[in-house]
């Protein structure tokens, strides 16, 4: 070694405090950064962990209900005073009068008009239906004695689910001392029960928030994403097909191009813009039907799907092309019958992912009126529908401290229909999709 | 009766592709080799001459406004499919090229179908665009754009008090822009660091976790995001300000803005994580064997290299934040406040589309029309943004390739 390096080395040495100390903080720096990344991803993730939680706890409270047990005394002179028995006489007695009445045998103290209509309250406007339902699906009923199950009403239910409290200042309470006295009474007596809620699945809408359910909203966006695929699916595939395998280069192509590249970027509510003012207005097709709701998610999935169906059919290798040309396939026999087979699983991917994204779209719908209160399952694509997403704005929109739960409950059903489709779309992926090496 | 028609048109079709590929084997006396076209294609055409024309006549009937199918459209369908049905199967010879008209055929429906997509662009603007002018017609155009007054309310009594209606678009216009700020604010930091951390830092496997936990967010429908927000982080909002010492709306932009921010997260993320991992490794390598560490290499040299990247990414992010609407309409107010407070309620474009086009339908009223207007500069506002956005993307793309 020469004296010279000898002499910087040393001279390296008397600075290495001054290194030492800037190395320390590089490191530290390093730390921090690092640190920052994990806390970004911990902050997102935990946003999510809260978003399911909060809508877990609110909403597993609506797949049961309260009921409760009361004697009824299916009294002829009440419901069929000419003893005929005749479905038409039968469908039209009071049967609230049944649930008045067996309620007043249990709390005979309870005399005055006012705390009987608050005693009445309590018991769900459904109890009658339900007891309606059953002496007509069974004449034979009238006149026994019979120990039924019915539904309590929201408040009562709530109360139950300890969403009511007790305590605090009366006249803040949706219940009052009596009422609560009341259900506390029924309780002691065995006569409460928490069972499962299978009517908030399979029945339709209500004012009332124990009698709501998401069928109606089921089955309106059945029939929607049904709309939504009919159309989708053909005219998106067709346009992949055009743009990936026949297309000239040109202007015009260019043109489509760059169309959709913008029509995916444009704001769902736009479409539903386009639908109010094209599908409505001057089509006068109907409003709130599945109908005009799949053509407007239709034309808003298109791009998605066409830019899937793209990806999926450039993924195939051209020698297969080669090959199929090489043995005098004609071009739209190339695509027919080898391309589009080999590219058909990821465009399924696509469409179920593009299917899963119209599920969850609301605002467009909103604009052509798929936004009203309907009880009646949907029968067709004309006759007015709501969807499950609108179900949800529509339910968190009321002012029913009982419809918390059950908006929270519809989310849940949401999401667990788009679980189902995203696992659909990566079965699909794994199972079918072939890799080109 | 729609049902039937439907359903002897399709019986009509099915019939004629049995009967052209019958004629086509006869004339070749069974011998399809002679066929200059296999009998399938032969049997194909006499069943889109049967088809097409009259599924044409139906479009025309159904856009034209004759939706119900009463004698007159039934037998006029059906006499045009069966003509054709006729028509076509006495072309069929033995060299007959009905692959290559089928195959032409195929190819302008493919074309069709490649227009729609066009189509509906043209529709969109077509729409807006008529809607808006006839709006600019009851308000001068210069008074919503720069009006500061918002109360779309019209008289329903030529007398009544305070019903003039004011269509200043001021307010609705920054209402937007603060939320869509307050949105920003949140993804952009959480979702680029997230990206960062994903891509450089992270090992294979975390990556192969968080990643699609991410993407969850994502794929969440908005009308969840807008019920947790009203719901849960709004209550929490006021909450924490009224420990602050401040007087807090019940729907308060910061509620709205931080769960829309929530959910562009992924939207930021996995974008830049796509421009950051694009990033040529030789730079970061170059970088590191110069004696930078980790994070100065992504500071000094990753960072800047990626991004025009990253900006397309922040500006397609807040053409989506601009866009957004359950979050908003859910969570934000209805009240077209002036002001940068989050803690106030303000509304945004798309909440003021959706409460002028809910419920009453008079079309003439110039509350219907402002949502068109409203409508028009949000499309040019997430248009002009997407389009720089693509180009900046396409330039930087262009530089490594």
């Amino acid at each position: 070694m020469s004296d010279a390096t000898l002499e910087t080395f040393a001279a390296s040495r008397r600075r290495s405090d001054t290194a030492e100390r800037r190395l320390r903080r590089r490191y530290a720096a390093e730390r921090r950064f690092r640190i920052y990344g994990a806390v970004a991803i911990a902050t997102a993730l935990t946003g999510l962990a809260v978003l399911l939680l909060s809508l877990v706890s609110r909403g597993y409270g609506a797949f049961t209900q309260h009921v409760v047990t009361l004697d009824v005394h299916f009294d002829p002179e009440l419901l069929d005073p000419e003893g005929t028995r005749e479905a038409r006489a039968l469908g039209r007695a009071d049967y609230a009068a049944l649930v008045k009445r067996s309620l007043a045998e249990l709390f005979p103290e309870v005399t005055e008009r006012r705390e009987r209509r608050q005693l009445h309250a309590l018991v769900s406007s459904g109890a009658a239906f339900e007891l309606r339902e059953r002496v007509l699906a069974n004449p034979s009923l009238v006149g026994s004695r019979r120990a039924v199950s019915l539904p309590l009403s929201d408040d009562a239910d709530l109360f139950f689910k300890g969403e009511i409290q007790r305590g605090g200042p009366e006249l803040e309470r949706r219940l009052r001392d009596a009422q609560i006295d009341w259900l506390d009474a029924l309780a002691s007596q065995g006569r409460v029960a928490s069972v499962l809620n299978t009517r908030f699945l399979t029945s339709g809408d209500s004012r009332e928030p124990e009698l709501a359910g998401v069928w109606g909203a089921v089955v309106g966006s059945a029939l929607t994403l049904l709309v939504t695929l009919a159309l989708c699916f053909p005219i998106g595939v067709a346009s992949a097909i055009y743009l990936e395998e026949f297309a000239p280069r040109n202007r015009f192509t260019d043109l489509i191009e760059v169309n959709i590249n913008n029509l995916a970027a444009v704001p769902s509510i736009v479409f539903g813009l386009l639908g109010l003012a094209i599908f409505l207005n001057a089509w006068s097709l109907p409003r709130s039907a599945p109908l005009v709701g799949g053509m407007v998610l239709a034309l808003m999935t298109l791009p998605t799907l066409i830019i899937a169906g793209r990806a999926a059919i450039a993924s195939v290798p051209p020698s297969i092309r080669e090959a199929a040309l090489g043995i005098g396939a004609s071009p739209t026999q190339v695509v027919m019958h080898h391309v589009l087979p080999l590219a058909l699983p990821g465009i399924l991917t696509g469409t179920i992912i593009g299917m899963s994204r119209a599920l969850g779209e609301t605002a467009p719908l909103l604009m052509i009126g798929m936004v009203a209160f309907i009880v009646d399952i949907p029968e067709g694509l004309t006759s007015p529908a709501t969807v499950l997403p609108v179900q949800v704005f529509l339910w968190a929109d009321s002012p029913e401290r009982g419809f918390v739960e059950k908006t929270a409950a519809a989310t849940l059903v949401l999401l667990a229909f788009l679980v189902l489709m995203n696992l659909a779309a990566v079965i699909v992926r794994s199972r079918f999709e072939r890799r080109w090496s | 009766m729609h049902w039937i028609l439907t359903a002897t048109l399709a019986a009509l079709t099915a019939v004629g592709f049995a009967l052209g590929r019958r004629r086509a084997l006869a004339l070749a006396s069974g011998a399809a080799g002679r066929l200059h076209s296999r009998p399938s294609y032969h049997g194909t055409f006499v069943a889109l001459a049967a088809l097409l024309p009259a599924a044409a006549l139906l479009l025309v009937f159904f856009v034209s406004g004759r939706r119900t199918v009463a004698s007159f459209e039934f037998v006029s369908a059906l006499a045009l499919a069966t003509g054709g049905l006729a028509w076509a199967r006495s072309r069929i010879h033995v060299g007959l090229r009905a692959r290559p008209m089928i195959e032409r055929a195929l190819g302008a429906l493919l074309l069709l179908c490649a227009i729609v997509s066009v189509l509906t662009t043209a529709g969109i603007v077509l729409s807006l665009i008529f809607e808006a002018l006839r709006f600019f017609q009851l308000v001068p155009f210069t008074e919503f754009l720069f009006g500061l007054r918002w109360s779309p309310q019209t008289a329903i009594r030529a007398d009544q008090v305070g019903s003039s209606g004011s269509f200043g678009a001021v307010p609705v216009f920054a209402g937007t822009l603060l939320i869509t700020g307050i949105a920003m604010l949140v993804a952009v930091p959480v979702g680029l660091l997230s990206a960062i951390y994903l891509s450089d830092y992270a090992g294979l496997r975390t990556r192969s976790v968080v990643k699609p936990l991410l993407e969850i967010l994502a794929g969440i429908p908005t009308v969840v995001y807008g019920f947790f927000a009203a719901l849960t982080v709004g209550p929490w909002v006021r909450v924490f300000a009224e420990r602050l010492g401040l007087d807090v709306a019940s729907e308060s932009a910061l509620a709205a803005g931080v769960v829309m921010g929530l959910m562009i997260i992924p939207f930021v993320s996995s974008l830049s994580d796509d421009v950051i991992r694009a990033v040529p490794q030789s730079l970061r390598e170059g970088s590191l064997g110069l004696g930078a560490t980790p994070s100065e290499t992504i500071r000094r040299v990753v960072l800047p290299a990626a991004l025009p990247g990253i900006v397309g990414a922040v500006l397609l992010a807040v053409s989506r934040a601009i866009g957004e609407t359950m979050i908003v309409v859910m969570a934000a107010g209805l009240a077209a406040n002036l002001t940068a407070n989050p803690f106030e309620a303000v509304t945004t474009v798309t909440v003021q589309i959706v409460t002028l086009l809910v419920g009453d339908q008079e079309f003439d009223s110039a509350k219907t029309l402002a949502a068109f207007a409203l409508g028009l500069a949000l499309f040019v506002a997430t248009l002009g943004l997407n389009v720089i956005a693509l180009s900046v993307v396409r330039r930087y793309r262009e530089q490594y390739e």
